[in-house]
């Protein structure tokens, strides 16, 4: 990152400042052609099986017990207890006191492979000190998680302190170390113009982010297609510029099959079909995994499933 | 990480809709007949050399017929139909083409070659609109601004191309009928199909019989229709070539024209463009519909010190566009409409190589059916080429380089064409500036090929005479007015 | 003998049919004193329930494209063409009129939608445009739509007559809240299922049936009402109204039988615009 920016506050404003605009008409429009692509047969069914890798199964409710994370791991594992052709998902997101339950038990059901990814920073508004930020990282990663899901400070980025943003990201990629990866949550609902989704995209990846998120789940509009799409030309363009691929992770309000391929369009279209793997993509969501399981089933068998043949978790 | 991890299954739309009769006669007072020459000819579907039909030669004895029905039209029924009336026939046609879309996509894509996705959520949904927004004008037009009670011309004389054949159908035929003139239209040589489809919808409406009729046949047709002694007012678009034609013949005989020709227009990016909508914009510019668009933006105007990186872009995105079957709902590209366009657009990019330009086309793989040709970038390009000159009416992109914005200016306008121009930068002083600078009909700023029916849409110098759409439209088709 | 199903005449808030919260009706007899139903008697919490509805629908309303719309008040003549027939009863029994007067006010009254329709995407066109300024800069002037207007239909012609008042309003995109006619109430209720029908978003018109010297005065002086076209008003109470607007410099206006754009930018505002020009 040195060629880009030099550690100074003023030299990482100035690079903010000066990355090109984002036009909104534009890039809704590219985002919406882009929403017309027809997935059918083979290519759907390599889409789904594609998307329930990436799948982030994901609980963050202040209810959570145990009890429902380890229901939640034992879906993650295993989608369809009828077909065990289903893979299992590409990670289990929960609240930082609940990662010890999930790995344990995932561990215990041979889920070894399936990482836990804990919310941190005082997820999801981020609006506490920096010591508290540091613990909530510490616990979760000292309980087992191997991804941190942190929030940015969206009020000091709206306020224009960029600098307190950059060094916010970079401590705790630091405490990160070579232990958990790292995702950066822009909150891009808050936000509120592609252009800050540009920037904010940019910040968290020269300060060391290893995914890019789009949302909590908490705010509405989450992952909209123009936002992830700002978000993918932004990791397309930062590896051209440094060598380095960063991954991004949409999450909240992608519920459907055919929203998650759109997703998945978006990638191949954009970054580019090396982004089109859990290393690189995820999508965070709860609800989908149903839909993709339904949308699988009638590939298989010819018909329109129902949510009987389908388990809650 | 295999680059065909996600490779789209073909998606076809289904030919079903489409009704196709072996032949075709003409539509001549609100009723099918047979012509009266027995000369027919093939209207091919360009991507498989498929015959789609078999369509009638017009000739003079025709064309007589169809311009007496307009006459006899315009005389007894529509001059004397009140204007709330004639304003919900309009409204039915355009509904009725909204009902039956999926039918005129379709014959659309075969018969012309472009992508169902395109005729589908471009041509056909705003020739329907073109129809509902004139629709509106029919019984408004003391407003318009033409005087309190602005008269029709007669009857009118249409002549449309084959690149947008139902839009410019639309174009042509929903403002003539609002004002209150009747029609004979002569539909292109190699895309008649969905104006005689059109003709169903005319019946379906119920319009007086006379008030729109369709003769088919190639350019003598055309040129009889333009020279038959009794019509009021001649509308065309086509190749500035043709128009000239027209212009020629219909001098000294009284009779006005509006002349929707060709042109050569400079998509302009400066260096504080929001790049990746501008490389959309590149993009769409010139290769949305095959590049056969008058106002395509054929040349690009790079600021020197954004090229390399821009190009870079730009060759990565065209890499991105699948060509193929034009049903295909994924299809961005599709084929050539003609072999003789196909033999057209080659010859200029020859000349684009042999005088030096540096060509790059997207890797592609091309049917082996059909007429065809890659996505086509020339870098290097300056004013003297051919290729910046010329009208290509293909996928081909001229890429020249200016400094500062007075010389892209100057570049943009150096051309005999003036029809359309585009602007791609943040800076709202610089797109008003340049907008007023520039002479063209019609500009874009941060976006391009953008239409619509309130949108007056024509040309300066030699790409025409007058303007479509809007309510400066509206003045091609009432007597007298400018 | 077969049994009619009655029907029940209820308001129209926000998409929904309710009936008056004060849970009020009043006896409707028709031309000849018999009974024909008991319509919902509006009373000011209803009208006030019915402005909360029209301005939450101003922002969608007001944004969508003028061509979507067009498409809209088009659809709604489509409804009425096909509902002719329940319209040219009531008016025949309610204003006592020939059946072929029944039928031409409604056929004119389907005209009028269809009028208004192709109105939508012409507004700015004809009513707006560029101003030369002396010096570098564009300047471009826009009608914009008001807000929430208050519609009082007229007494006689009781579909027309609220068509006339109605149509110009929506076209632009101001949303409405319709106080209908107190002695011949049911071709605006009849409208409202019309309305229902016709993919016109909930809350952009609203139409509530009662006494309109109870309503009136809260329409008029409601702050959130932008203006109000009292055509179909007592001209007696004319000054009462307008002083009552003036709180908030309501636009309030009366209007004979004209159809015109006038009525349309009536209820509408000039909104202009600089830039400078310049690299």
């Amino acid at each position: 990152m040195s060629k880009l920016i030099d550690g100074s506050e003023s030299s990482l404003r100035a690079f903010l400042d000066n990355l090109p605009g984002v036009d909104k008409v534009g890039a809704e429009s590219r985002a919406a052609m882009l929403g017309t692509r027809s997935i059918k047969t083979k290519s759907k069914a390599r889409a789904i099986d594609l998307a329930i890798r990436m799948v982030d199964l994901t609980t963050l409710e202040g209810a959570d017990t145990p009890g429902k994370v380890r229901s939640l791991c034992a879906k993650a594992l295993r989608p369809d207890p009828t077909d065990p052709s289903v893979p299992h998902v590409g990670a289990i997101c929960v609240y930082n006191d609940m990662v010890k339950v999930a790995r344990d038990y995932l561990d215990s059901i041979g889920g070894n492979s399936i990482p836990v990814a804990a919310v941190s920073t005082a997820f999801p508004s981020g609006r506490a000190s920096m010591d508290v930020k540091l613990r909530d990282t510490k616990d979760a990663i000292d309980a087992g998680a191997a991804e941190i899901d942190m929030v940015i400070d969206r009020g000091a980025f709206l306020s224009g302190k960029f600098g307190l943003v950059f060094d916010e990201i970079e401590s705790i990629k630091e405490l990160c170390g070579d232990k958990a990866h790292l995702k950066v949550i822009l909150e891009t609902g808050e936000l509120a113009t592609y252009d800050n989704v540009r920037k904010a995209s940019y910040l968290a990846m020269l300060a060391g982010a290893d995914f890019i998120k789009t949302s909590t789940g908490k705010v509405t509009p989450a992952a909209t297609p123009p936002v992830v799409l700002v978000m993918l030309e932004a990791v397309r363009d930062f590896y051209a510029l440094t060598g380095k691929r960063i991954g991004v992770k949409p999450a909240g309000g992608i519920r459907t099959t055919k929203d998650a391929i759109k997703q998945l369009v978006l990638v191949n279209e954009t970054a580019g079909p090396d982004w089109l793997s859990p290393d690189l993509f995820r999508i965070g969501a709860s609800a989908l995994l149903n839909d993709l399981l339904l949308q699988r089933m009638k590939l298989r068998n010819g018909r329109y499933s129902s949510a009987n043949y389908v388990t809650v978790d | 990480m295999s680059a065909d991890i996600f490779e789209y299954s073909p998606a076809p739309e289904s030919r079903a809709v489409v009704k196709l009769q072996n032949d075709y006669g003409h539509f001549i007072n609100g009723k099918w007949v047979a012509p009266l020459s027995k000369k027919k000819f093939a209207s091919i579907n360009p991507a498989t050399e498929e015959i789609l039909a078999k369509v009638s030669q017009g000739s003079a004895a025709d064309i007589d017929k169809a311009v007496k029905a307009a006459r006899i039209a315009y005389n007894k029924v529509w001059s004397k139909t009140k204007p709330r009336e004639r304003s919900k026939y309009l409204f039915r046609i355009a509904r009725l083409i909204q009902e039956r879309s999926r039918e005129f996509a379709v014959l659309e894509t075969l018969d012309n070659g472009k992508p169902i996705r395109e005729t589908r959520d471009v041509d056909i949904p705003l020739a329907a609109a073109h129809f509902f927004y004139h629709a509106g004008w029919a019984d408004k037009l003391e407003y318009a601004g033409y005087g309190e009670n602005p008269k029709a011309y007669g009857v009118v004389a249409q002549i449309i191309p084959w690149n947008f054949p139902l839009l410019m159908l639309a174009w042509k035929v929903a403002p003539a009928l609002a004002t209150g003139n009747t029609v004979v239209l002569k539909p292109a040589e190699t895309t008649p199909l969905t104006a005689l489809l059109f003709a169903e919808i005319c019946q379906q409406a119920e319009l007086p019989a006379g008030v729109v009729n369709i003769v088919t046949g190639d350019g003598q047709t055309g040129a009889d229709l333009v020279n038959h002694k009794d019509i009021d007012k001649v509308a065309f678009t086509g190749s500035t070539e043709v128009g000239k034609l027209i212009a020629n013949s219909i001098a000294g005989r009284g009779i006005p024209a509006t002349l929707e020709l060709g042109g050569k227009g400079a998509n302009i990016v400066f260096d504080d463009a929001p790049i990746d909508e501008a490389v959309e914009g590149i993009i769409n510019g010139i290769f949305f519909n095959q590049g056969h668009v008058c106002c395509a933006g054929s040349r690009l105007l790079l600021q020197e010190s954004i090229v390399d990186d821009f190009i870079n872009k730009l060759q990565s995105r065209m890499s991105k566009i699948r060509v193929g079957d034009p049903l295909d709902k994924n299809t961005d590209l599709g084929a050539i409409n003609s072999a003789a366009q196909l033999s057209k657009i080659r010859e200029l990019s020859d000349s684009g190589t042999k005088e030096g330009a540096n060509i790059w086309s997207a890797p592609c793989s091309l049917p082996s059916k059909g007429f065809w040709f890659p996505p086509t970038i020339f870098t290097g390009v300056t004013q003297a080429h051919r290729i910046a000159r010329e009208e290509i009416f293909g996928p081909v992109l001229s890429v020249l380089t200016f400094r500062t914005p007075q010389e892209a200016l100057e570049k943009a306008n150096n051309t005999p064409f003036g029809l359309s121009a585009g602007i791609w930068t943040d800076k709202g002083s610089k797109i008003l500036w340049a907008a007023q600078e520039l002479k063209a009909g019609v500009i874009w700023a941060n976006t391009f090929n953008k239409f619509d029916p309130a949108s007056p849409f024509g040309g300066y110098k030699e790409s025409g005479w007058g303007r479509e759409g809007g309510r400066h439209g509206l003045a091609a088709y009432i007597k007298g007015a400018k | 003998m077969r049994i009619d199903v009655m029907k029940t005449y209820k308001l129209f808030i926000g998409g929904a049919f309710p009936r008056s919260e004060s849970g009020r009706s009043y006896e409707l007899k028709d031309k000849k004193g018999e009974f024909i139903a008991n319509p919902a008697l509006a009373s000011r919490k209803d009208l006030r329930d019915a402005v909360v509805a029209a301005k939450a629908a101003f922002s969608g309303w007001s944004h969508a494209t003028a061509y979507n719309r067009g498409q809209i008040l088009y659809r709604m003549a489509e409804m009425l063409e096909g509902r002719s027939a329940q319209f040219i009863s009531e008016i025949k029994a309610l204003e006592g009129v020939t059946e072929a007067a029944a039928r031409k006010q409604v056929q004119d009254s389907i005209d009028l939608w269809v009028w208004y329709a192709g109105w939508t995407d012409k507004i700015s066109t004809t009513a707006g445009g560029t101003n030369p300024i002396a010096g570098p800069y564009y300047n471009f002037t826009m009608p914009e739509p008001l807000g929430v207007i208050g519609v009082i239909a007229d007494e006689k012609e009781s579909l027309l007559g609220l068509t006339r008042g109605l149509a110009p309003v929506i076209a632009s995109g101001n949303t409405a809240v319709l106080i209908a006619s107190e002695v011949r109430p049911l071709p605006a209720i009849s409208l409202a299922e019309v309305i229902a029908t016709s993919d016109l978003p909930a809350g952009v018109v609203n139409i509530l049936t009662g006494s309109k010297s109870e309503l009136i005065p809260w329409l008029a002086s409601h702050m959130e009402v932008d203006g109000i076209d009292i055509s179909g008003a007592e001209k007696k109470s004319d000054v009462e109204i307008k002083k009552a607007g003036v709180e908030n410099l309501k636009r309030i206006h009366r209007f004979g039988k004209e159809e015109s754009l006038k009525r349309i930018l009536s209820f509408m505002e000039y909104k202009t615009v600089w830039h400078p020009i310049g690299i």
